[in-house]
């Protein structure tokens, strides 16, 4: 019975975060689209919890579809929405080649995992209650994979730098104008 | 039983799919950011997915590290949309030929 729940849990989140993708590239107005992609979040978070990793759930509904998506609903408020077609503009062959290559993508990455990794996929390793936890997480993150989060720290912050400069910039720009 | 790591790995390669679709299809530089985001998320489903499979938490901290990186890609990025923006250059990658100032 919890098996099946399971299932049903998965497929749904599944269908949802398939369904809401395919939403966010197929909707003309950006902030439909911006809105999908919120769900495909929650739904991506749904299959976190499913894989034993809640602190990553939670760090995806807070970070993903709290601030970052906040900031993307913020600059299409600003440069205001303007519905276009879709998957038009361009010559039709730049399209046919995009939808070849995202194909071959697809082809590529099932190909080569299920030639690669074939049927040693089924067997689960055991995992402890803990696994997943924020403890875990911090413990790994701080000693194993400490020079990784000091370089992301870096990152980060030559990024907030990075916005700041390219939002006064063209700022100081007009005002000279 | 649940549904073991193939399940989630396909699940991964059909998003990372519909992703691009919307990078290589679309025009809109705010929906080509977005699919991105779809990219990077179905990177992590597969990370995570494995780090379930293989037991061992460093997936999910290489996952926690990509969200980091996701966010100042979208700094950055919709900095540039906002200073294209304000410079009256069309929001349309066809258009954007030119970089310098």
């Amino acid at each position: 019975m919890g098996d099946f729940l399971v299932w049903v849990v998965w497929f749904v989140a599944a269908l949802g975060c398939l369904g809401s993708g395919v939403a966010v590239i197929s909707f003309s107005n950006p902030f439909y689209s911006a809105i999908a992609l919120i769900g495909n979040l929650a739904s991506l978070a749904v299959l976190y919890l499913l894989l034993a990793a809640e602190f990553l759930a939670a760090a995806q509904v807070l970070v993903y579809a709290g601030a970052v998506m906040v900031m993307f609903l913020f600059v299409i408020a600003y440069i205001g929405t303007h519905a276009d077609a879709p998957f038009e503009g361009g010559p039709s062959w730049q399209a046919l080649a995009a939808v070849i290559a995202a194909g071959a993508i697809l082809v590529d990455v099932v190909v080569a995992i299920g030639l690669k990794a074939g049927g040693r996929l089924s067997d689960e390793a055991d995992i402890e209650g803990s696994f997943g936890s924020p403890a875990d997480v911090g413990r790994v993150f701080l000693t194993d994979h400490l020079l990784a989060f000091e370089i992301t720290s870096i990152v980060l912050l030559v990024a907030a730098a990075g916005g700041v400069i390219l939002g006064s910039e063209t700022r100081r720009r007009e005002a000279a104008r | 039983m649940g549904p073991d790591v193939s399940w989630y790995v396909v699940l991964s390669a059909f998003l990372f799919t519909i992703g691009a679709m919307g990078v290589l299809l679309r025009r809109n530089p705010l929906i080509v950011l977005l699919s991105l985001e779809i990219m990077l998320n179905s990177a992590n489903l597969a990370l995570i997915g494995f780090a379930r499979h293989l037991g061992q938490t460093d997936g999910q901290v290489f996952a926690l590290a990509v969200m980091a990186i996701a966010a100042s890609e979208v700094v950055v990025g919709l900095g540039l949309i906002v200073a294209l923006h304000r410079s009256e250059v069309a929001l349309d990658v066809d258009e954007l030929k030119t970089l310098h100032g």
